[in-house]
Order: C-alpha cells, then sequence, then structure tokens
C-alpha cells in the first residue's frame, strides 16, 4: 500500500532527543552504545541545525532536481540473457552460505 | 441486510515475462538453483548498477492501454527502504510519487449479471525480492535471491469491491487480461500472480472507510475469498463486540483459514522513498505508445461481445468462452470448420470438452483434443450422420483413443439411420412384437409413445434419426 | 630520476623503449615501500601481479603493440573494484571483500596498458575531507606529515605528490578530487558528471559521485581522461558522447577565453595568502590574452547544507546493502537477524559513516522529506541555475580550491561543521555536475594553494587546455616534497 507522506516544517533551531537519534539508529539498523547515543545526539543536532539554513533558499516555484544533468532520459536495455551462473565466485565474500543459500538467523513470521 | 458494508482494495503483483531481470542480464526462469540465476546486479554487490529493461516497459505500457489509463509521459524510479533478508540492496525499486500507469479501469460481471466497474489507481514497475526459507535449516534461513530483480507491475484497485466474491472476479479479470496481454503467464503456484488484500469494515450508508488490515501474498482465487471472508467476520465481530480494528498486515494461513497479524513486518514502517539516483526519468514518447497500441490483441470484453453478435452466443456463454486467449482461439477454430453451428460448438466447448479436461487438470492448449478434431464430431452431428446422443459416444471413444470422429463412427457402425424405409421396417417390427402396447396406444394412452420410440432406437442402436423416427411413428402408430 | 618524470613522457619513453616498465614498476615500488610507515598512502600494494602486468606490457611494446599507458605505473582509489584484489572503500566493513569483477574505470586502464601497484587510501567509503576516517588509519601529507592530505582520495593525492606514481584514479562526491590535489600540490580533475562510468565505483552518494584523475599535471591527467572517460552501457547515468581527444587540444592560444572569478568563492573565511596566489594566478590568465571578470553565484552559500542533505540521503540507502548476508563484515555470534543487522553494520562502520548514515536516514524519513530532502533538491536546481547563468557571460570559472591550505590531523575531527566548510568551494560543482579541476598557484606559508577552475558541462578539454596553458607558465606543478625529490 502507498502511503501518504505528510510533511510540516521543523523548528529551528531544534536539538534531536536521545529517542529520536534511536529510532533514526534503529531506521539505519546501528547499535549505538550509551556513550555513542550522546555524541550523535549532539552532533546530529548540530547537522540538523545547520541544514535548517536552507530554509533561506528562495525555491517558491523551483521544481527539486534528482539528477545534475538536464534533459536526460532512462536508457534502456535488450531484454537478453547475459549473465552465467557464477554463484560460488560470488559467495566467496559470503560469510555464512550451505547448498548456495546465503545463510541468515531464523527469520519469523 | 447486513448493518455492515465490506470495502476491498487490491494490490495484485503480477510477474512481466521477460526473459531477463527488470534490471540486470540474469534469467527470470523458475525454478532453477539457488542463487545460480542471481548476479552481481541482483546481489546488490557493491558497484553495480541497473539499467532497466525495454521490454518490461512495453509489458507495462500494454497494461496500461488494455485498461484504458493514462501512461505517464515521464515516470520515475524510486527507492523503498527497509531491511529484510530477501531484499539484497535494502531497498526495493519501486514507482512511488509518478508511476507508469495511472488511471484505468476493469469491467466485471456480478451474479446477476450486471457489470460493474472497478477503477484502477495506478500500476507502477518494481523488481520482486527473493526467497526466504526455513525447512531444515534448524536455527538458520536460507536466502535464495534468484527472484530477486524479477519485473513486477504492481496493480493497484480503488477500495471499490464490496464483497469477497467482487474481489474474486476482479482478479480473475486481471489475470484474465495479463495472460492475453501474454504480459505474464499467470501461475500462481509458483508465484507469478497474487494480490494483497485491503479490507475494512463500515456501517451500511457509511461514506467514511473503516480502518483497514491488509492481508499479504495471496496467491490462489479461492484463499483470496476465503481470507477475505474470514477478515470482514473478523471485523465485523471485533467491533461489534466493542473492539477496534487496527491497521497492520496480516497473513492467510490457508491451512487454518484465517488470517494473523505479521508483527515483524510493522516494525519498520517508514520507508523513506526518495527518487532513485542511479536511475534517470523514464520517458516515454507518442509514436512508442502508438506503436504498442497497434500491437494490442483483442481483449476480452471486445472479443466477448464480438462473440454474441457474431455467433449468436448468450452473453454468459461469450463470457465464459473469452476467459481466456487461448479458449477463445480453440472456440473459434471450431467454428470455422463448422460454420454454420457456432451455438452447437459452444455447447460442446463449454460442456464435453471442458468437462473432460477438467477430469484430467489440463488446460485448453494441451493439444489433448485438436479443435479440427472436435470439429470433425460436430460436423457429423451436423450433416446428421449420428445423433447427439450418439456424438457423445464418439466423443468418449476420441478422447480415449485419439482417433477422429468419422473413422470411429465407421468402425463402430455408428452410422445414423436415414432411410425412411429401413425406419419404417423397424417400426413395423416393433408394431408386430407388442401388440398389447400398441392397443393400449390407440385407445388413448399417449404416453407410450416414448415407449415406442425407445423401442425402435434399441432396435436400430439408436442410429435411427429421432426427428425421422418421430414423424413416421406419428404417422404409423394410430393405424 | 625516473620518479620525477611526467607520466606523459614515461608513456614516450616506454614506446620508445628508452625505459622498461619493469625498471620503472620496481623504481616506483621502491619509493611504495620506503613512504608507507610515513605517508600510509595504500591500502594494499600489489607487487607481485604490478611486475607481471609490467613484463606483459614490456613485451607488447617489444613486438609494436599496447595500449596508450603500456607500461605506465599507476594506483587505483581503494573504492573501484578490482577483480581478485581486495576492494576496501577504507572501511572495516570491506576489509576482506575480494571484488569478482573491475570496474568499467579499472577494465579501461587495463585495455590501455596501464599497470595497477596497488590500491589507494582514502576516507571511509570517501566520506571525509581529511583522510581521517579511514579504517587502515590516515595518510598523512608529503609536504609535512603532520598535517592531513585532504581528503576523501587523500592517498592518491599524497602518493602522485611524493611521486610514488605518476597518476592515480580518485573520485570526487563534494571535492574529494579537488581539495586533496590543492593540499597536497598536485592537479586533479573532476569531469562533469556522467563522464567516466560509475559501474565499480562503490557508491557513496549515485547523484554526486564522480571518477576522476590526480596527476602531476594537466597533460598527464587528460592522457589518464582519455582512456577513462565514455560510455557505458552499463551505467545509465552515464552519457553517451563521444570522448574529445584531450591531450590533442591542449596547443591553441588562450585569448578571448572570458574567465568569471567567483565573488561568493572570496569570502570572510578564505586565508588572504591564498587570495593573493589566487589574483596572481588570475594575472597570469589575463597576460595569456584571457579577459577577466568578477561572477556573481548568489546561492553557492547554500551549496553546504544542500550537501549535507543529498549526499547523506544518497549514502544512508547506498549503504544499506552491508548488511552481513552476501559480503562484507559479519558480527560474531548474532542472537537474531535484527542483532545480526545491528552489529554487523555498527562494527563494520566508523563514526563518520555512521553519522551520515544517520542524517540520511533522517532527512528523508516521514515528516522531514519535505523540509529537507526536496527543499535541498530545490536549492540544487537553484545553484545550477547560478552556473547555468554564469556560463552564458563567461567560459571558465576560476576562483581558490580550498578555503585555507592542510590543516593538522586531529584539528577538525570535534566538530564535523567544521570539517564540511572545507568542501564550501568545491561542493557546488557537484550539485551542478559540471566540471572542475584544481591545479597548484603557489604556496602560502610553505604549502601548496589550489586554484579551482569550473567549466561548463562536457568542458573537460577547455579545462585541460587553460590549466595546460597556465602550467606552461609557471613551475608550481613541478615542485615536490623536499622529502621525496
Ligand atoms: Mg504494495
Ligand atoms: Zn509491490
Amino acid at each position: 500500500m502507498i502511503s501518504g507522506r505528510t510533511s510540516y516544517v521543523p523548528e529551528t533551531p531544534m536539538a534531536l532527543t536521545r529517542a529520536q537519534v534511536e529510532n533514526i539508529a534503529h531506521l539505519a539498523r546501528l547499535e549505538l552504545e550509551a556513550g555513542e547515543i550522546a555524541q550523535f545526539q549532539q552532533s546530529l543536532s548540530r547537522i540538523v541545525d545547520f541544514i535548517g539554513e536552507l530554509e533561506r533558499g528562495d525555491t517558491a516555484g523551483v521544481a527539486p532536481m534528482a539528477h545534475p544533468l538536464p534533459g536526460l532520459a532512462q536508457r534502456l536495455r535488450p531484454d537478453a540473457v547475459t549473465e552465467r551462473d557464477e554463484h560460488e565466485l560470488y559467495q566467496r565474500n559470503a560469510p555464512q552460505v550451505a547448498s548456495g543459500l546465503y545463510l541468515v538467523p531464523k527469520v519469523i513470521e | 441486510m447486513s448493518a455492515w458494508e465490506t470495502v476491498i482494495g487490491l494490490e495484485i503483483h503480477a510477474q512481466l515475462a521477460t526473459r531477463s531481470k527488470i534490471f540486470s542480464g540474469a534469467a527470470t526462469a523458475y525454478g532453477a538453483a539457488p542463487n545460480t540465476q542471481a548476479c552481481l546486479v541482483d546481489l546488490g554487490y557493491p558497484g553495480v548498477l541497473p539499467v532497466l529493461n525495454a521490454e518490461a516497459v512495453r509489458m507495462a505500457v500494454r497494461f496500461g492501454l488494455a485498461i484504458g489509463a493514462r501512461i505517464a509521459r515521464q515516470s520515475v524510479f524510486a527507492r523503498k527502504n527497509y531491511f529484510y533478508p530477501d531484499l539484497p540492496k535494502g531497498y526495493q525499486i519501486s514507482q512511488y510519487e509518478l508511476p507508469i500507469v495511472a488511471g484505468g479501469a476493469i469491467d466485471i460481471v456480478l451474479e446477476d449479471g450486471s457489470v460493474k466497474r472497478i477503477g484502477v489507481t495506478r500500476a507502477h514497475l518494481e523488481e520482486d525480492a527473493g526467497k526466504s526459507l526455513h525447512e531444515g535449516l534448524g536455527s538458520l534461513t536460507g536466502i535464495d535471491l534468484n527472484r530477486a530483480g524479477t519485473p513486477l507491475i504492481e496493480i493497484v484497485s480503488e477500495p471499490e469491491m464490496r464483497s469477497a466474491r467482487e474481489a474474486v472476479a476482479y482478479m480473475k479479470k486481471v489475470h484474465t487480461l495479463v495472460r492475453y496481454l501474454e504480459i505474464c503467464d499467470g501461475n500462481m503456484q509458483e508465484g507469478s500472480f497474487r494480490c494483497d488484500a485491503n479490507v475494512s469494515v463500515r456501517p451500511a450508508g457509511s461514506d467514511q472507510f473503516g480502518t483497514r488490515a491488509e492481508i499479504k501474498n495471496i496467491n490462489s482465487f479461492r484463499y483470496v475469498e476465503k481470507a477475505i471472508q474470514y477478515e470482514v467476520a473478523r471485523q465485523i465481530e471485533l467491533i461489534e463486540s466493542g473492539g477496534k480494528v487496527v491497521q497492520e498486515t496480516r497473513l492467510y494461513d490457508p491451512d487454518k483459514g484465517e488470517t494473523r497479524s505479521m508483527r515483524s513486518k510493522e516494525e519498520a514502517n517508514d520507508y523513506r522513498y526518495f527518487p532513485d539516483p542511479d536511475l534517470l526519468p523514464l520517458e516515454i514518447e507518442a509514436a512508442y505508445i502508438e506503436t504498442v497500441r497497434a500491437g494490442l490483441p483483442e481483449l476480452p470484453d471486445a472479443k466477448a461481445a464480438r462473440f454474441v453478435g457474431q455467433y449468436g452466443l448468450s452473453a454468459y456463454d461469450a463470457g465464459v468462452l473469452t476467459a481466456s486467449r487461448d479458449l477463445a482461439e480453440y472456440y473459434e477454430a471450431v467454428v470455422r470448420a463448422v460454420p454454420e453451428q457456432p451455438k452447437l460448438a459452444a455447447n460442446w466447448v463449454m460442456g464435453d470438452l471442458a468437462a473432460a479436461l477438467n477430469k484430467e487438470g489440463l488446460e485448453i492448449d494441451s493439444g489433448r483434443l485438436p479443435a479440427e478434431a472436435l470439429a470433425g464430431l460436430l460436423a457429423r452431428i451436423a450433416d446428421q450422420t449420428i445423433s447427439g446422443k450418439i456424438a457423445k459416444e464418439v466423443f468418449e471413444a476420441m478422447w480415449a483413443g485419439g482417433e477422429r470422429a468419422d473413422a470411429i463412427i465407421e468402425a463402430k457402425g455408428l452410422k445414423q439411420i436415414t432411410d425412411t424405409g429401413a425406419i419404417e421396417r423397424a417400426i413395423e417390427a416393433v408394431m408386430a412384437k407388442n401388440p398389447a402396447q400398441l392397443a393400449d396406444y390407440r385407445a388413448g394412452k399417449d404416453k407410450l409413445f416414448g415407449f415406442f420410440v425407445g423401442q425402435v432406437m434399441k432396435a436400430t442402436q439408436g442410429k435411427a434419426n429421432p426427428a425421422q423416427l418421430n414423424e413416421l411413428l406419428k404417422k404409423k402408430l394410430p393405424g | 630520476m625516473i620518479h620525477r618524470q611526467t607520466l606523459t613522457q614515461l608513456a614516450a619513453d616506454l614506446r620508445a623503449r628508452k625505459v622498461s616498465s619493469v625498471e620503472l614498476v620496481r623504481a616506483f615500488l621502491a619509493r611504495i615501500e620506503a613512504s608507507q610507515p610515513v605517508l600510509n598512502a595504500f591500502v594494499s600494494v600489489t607487487a607481485e601481479q604490478a611486475l607481471a602486468e609490467a613484463e606483459a606490457a614490456d613485451r607488447a611494446l617489444a613486438a609494436g603493440r599496447g595500449g596508450a599507458l603500456a607500461g605506465v605505473p599507476i594506483g587505483h582509489k581503494d573504492l573501484f573494484c578490482t577483480a581478485g584484489v581486495r576492494t576496501t572503500c577504507g572501511s572495516r566493513m570491506l576489509e576482506n571483500f575480494v571484488s569478482p569483477y573491475d570496474a568499467t574505470v579499472v577494465a579501461r586502464l587495463k585495455a590501455a596498458g596501464a599497470v595497477v601497484l596497488g590500491k589507494l587510501n582514502m576516507d571511509e567509503f570517501a566520506m571525509g575531507s581529511s583522510n581521517e576516517t579511514s579504517y587502515f588509519g590516515p595518510v598523512r601529507n608529503p609536504w609535512n606529515t603532520e598535517l592531513v592530505p585532504g581528503g576523501s582520495s587523500g592517498g592518491s593525492a599524497a602518493a602522485v605528490a611524493a611521486r610514488l606514481l605518476p597518476a592515480a584514479t580518485a573520485t570526487d562526491t563534494g571535492g574529494s578530487i579537488r581539495q586533496p590535489a590543492a593540499f597536497c600540490g598536485i592537479t586533479g580533475i573532476k569531469p562533469t558528471y556522467g563522464r567516466v562510468s560509475r559501474y565499480g565505483m562503490i557508491a557513496f552518494a549515485s547523484s554526486l559521485d564522480q571518477g576522476g584523475v590526480l596527476a602531476a599535471s594537466a597533460e598527464d591527467a587528460a592522457r589518464m581522461l582519455r582512456e577513462m572517460a565514455g560510455f557505458d552501457p552499463r551505467d545509465s547515468t552515464s552519457v553517451d558522447a563521444p570522448v574529445p581527444d584531450y591531450p590533442a587540444g591542449l596547443g591553441e592560444p588562450l585569448a578571448g577565453v572570458r574567465i568569471g572569478l567567483v565573488r561568493e568563492f572570496l569570502d570572510k573565511g578564505l586565508d588572504p595568502e591564498y587570495e593573493r596566489c589566487v589574483r596572481e594566478a588570475l594575472a597570469v590568465f589575463e597576460r595569456l590574452g584571457a579577459s577577466l571578470r568578477e561572477v556573481s553565484l548568489p546561492n553557492i552559500p547554500l551549496s553546504v547544507p544542500a550537501y549535507y542533505v543529498v549526499a547523506p540521503a544518497e549514502c544512508s540507502s547506498n549503504l544499506a546493502r552491508y548488511d552481513g548476508v552476501r559480503f562484507g563484515h559479519r558480527c560474531a555470534d548474532a542472537r537474531d537477524l535484527q542483532d545480526l543487522y545491528k552489529r554487523s553494520r555498527s562494527e563494520g562502520f566508523g563514526a563518520e559513516v555512521k553519522r551520515r548514515i544517520m542524517t540520511g536516514t533522517y532527512v528523508l524519513s516521514a515528516g522531514y522529506y519535505d523540509a529537507y530532502y526536496l527543499k535541498a533538491q530545490r536549492v540544487r536546481r537553484l545553484i545550477a541555475g547560478d552556473f547555468e547563468r554564469a556560463f552564458g557571460e563567461v567560459d571558465l570559472l576560476m576562483g581558490p580550491t580550498t578555503p585555507t591550505a592542510a590543516f593538522a590531523l586531529g584539528a577538525k575531527t570535534a566538530d564535523p561543521i567544521t570539517m564540511y566548510l572545507n568542501d564550501i568551494y568545491t561542493i557546488s560543482a557537484n550539485l551542478a555536475g559540471v566540471p572542475a579541476m584544481s591545479v597548484p598557484c603557489g604556496f602560502a606559508a610553505g604549502l601548496p594553494v589550489g586554484l579551482q577552475i569550473i567549466g561548463p558541462h562536457f568542458a573537460e578539454q577547455r579545462l585541460l587546455h587553460a590549466a595546460h596553458r597556465y602550467q606552461l607558465e609557471t613551475d608550481w606543478h613541478r615542485r615536490i616534497p623536499e622529502r621525496f625529490a
């Protein structure tokens, strides 16, 4: 399901709360130790404050720019199979494999 | 009337029938050994980049045109970010704000024969994820990324279905359509065609939506119906007993016949969509759209309408015969061989043939009984060589042995007797053998007419032309 | 002395059989070995493989074959994937990662006959401006080993500056070629976005990353870039346009060329000695017939905040693939899947990478996307518009590459913003996708100063040409740190 994205303009300057830092770390799948959380809370707050300067840009009626080159369109590839089975080579970098499968701790649904 | 109204929207994922993946040159064939069809791009290796498959785009455009949707002149690929072991890059490349197909509609036929139009909000291109395998690995899960990167079109309906039956009818119609368009093989066991159902209930007459639950990854028509029915009952019961429906993802368990909450999927619900910087906007030119349009086959609704007009079939029969392109093609091949008998052909295709195929679990395109063979049988009915009843016997022999109708009729001597003299002789012999019944008939016992038909048929091993027999009996029995 | 020769000269001498590739490789390998404890420019040195490649190059040259760079020793920034040789991206995450394939840039240089001596140190995942974030330890500046070489291509820059190699590949997402070039007194070019394939270049921020060259001179850079640039069907953002013969265009006079001095690059943060060097350089261009004027790019002050939204956003997503499942670091004894993810990533990534991943996660998350990410994309368009307008008036823009000279190790690690602001003059070119160079233009307090030259899209030849003319008039690019002379 496509979920809507609500928008709101954050107040500046705004320090991130500890809970926010923990939530961001969880979304990014990073585990932070207690000391790290405090450090990141401080430096991320600094950064969030800094990027808040963007507000000064007068962007009324300016379309967002996702790519640096204007007017380029996506090129298409012909539908052809060009790859061979190389799983043994590719799996040399894998920490844990068996019978061609990548292994992870049990995923419960 | 129930106090509750059901509101259903479906998200159908159809795997596009390309040879290679949507962003890589790895094969999409089903059933290969684990990870043998996962190339560096599919594995999300450091440094690799996606390049879009032209055929996936063409197929999506075909679908959009078939449902009368707008084809976006510019659409954008976005990243949907979440961590899951079957999602190698930590994001799925999908389309979010600007999908390739927007708007459009699909007509379904309700039980009362009326037609209901279900709106399609959008259809977008995206890549499939891999598969997690839990069997026989103890405390571990195995990841097979062969399916990762397989092109999908996700077809999102408006929440316009009001019963499980409607949802199934819609899903079947989409299934028919994608196979007509030859953009998806429709194989539900292999997961090529699957659906998520968004289900909510609200007091009848309300114009507000209730809180919905999303039932994920249902891969059969029957399960869709059962899952929705279960979910609707669960929600009503919950509300009526003072509870509240929570917005969540649920899984249908076909063994237990119930849906249950999937808490694992709920955690990271902030997908942080943003335009994929590795891909540029997809631009589609008007001329390209026209080329694709020109290549569209006759679509099921148009074909059904033509069958009604051209062959004089009922709307119901036309609908059944156009449910798949193969079935319609088979039917028309039969009609081409016996052009005077479109209704007879329809009855046989939908009746005896369908039953026989069904019994053996075969599809119409199995080649088990070629259209010309069935037409050969119908031609003998049409020219009165055999009766409809004998034809069933011939059909069975054809099905069992594979010979043509004429050969069977010849070998078994099933040719209908149309010689008036021969039938008269048979009637006279029966009359002579049954004087008592004849007397009763003549005394006014009309019902005995059937007795004489049966006896003559028996005497001719069913080969007497039934119409002729009737006429002659009417002439002869009264004396 | 072999190591003081330019790449151009070495290539010619190899072709003329005045020197063999094996000789060259031996000489440079000896310098690398001697320098490594001091500079730490390399993550991996591939001596054996290099000698084998050199022998093959010598055979090819003897047979009258061999590409444009046959037998020339080079090095790759350690984020270009090299088949069979580990590619670490300066991270513990990829400490043992051996790529099964070659990046397009690597394959092209191989095809041109270049011999790879090793993989060069860098800031972790190219995130940094001082080369201090590398898991393999900081690189030191050959001009003063107490100072940083700049980053993220610090290993490439230090190696070229100390003449451990005649040239090296590098990448530039916000200044990572130009800033270390300036700090180390060498020449660097970041081409137009899309000019050099990104395939096999481990991504930091996909819409900003661009591969380029660090070399001793513009002429050498031109020779390298000619081999590296060009369309690649495996990179959707690679541009399908012919590559000019860069070295061939290096002779034309500068008369009539219009140069714009970027007013916003002369802000209060600029070291006055730097300004003096830059103005003297501009005077040289004027003497050569170019005309000079001041040009304003009013949105430039917003480029750093815009960059620190866009780049972390893209990196937060690009680095999600490092999850301990298919490659890269995996933690020991994971309790469950979430534990596997979190500990593998936390152990594998350093602090700056984590900070950027978190910044990016934050600006893309529900509720903040419009205010930060979309806003930054709009500002990005304003900045691109500034360049477009400027290039309607002038042919090239010039200014300092950095506000100050190389700083001491540890001087800017405490506050990320102080570090980020070091890229204040370089970041805008990445946001706009335009090509830019840094060429040495003097010394301030004994340390090299970089002149930045920026051109419109696909004007690499114009940049290289102007830089080359300037280098014919000056000898700043020939200065080598005494210790490595
Ligand atoms: Mg969905
Ligand atoms: Zn989907």
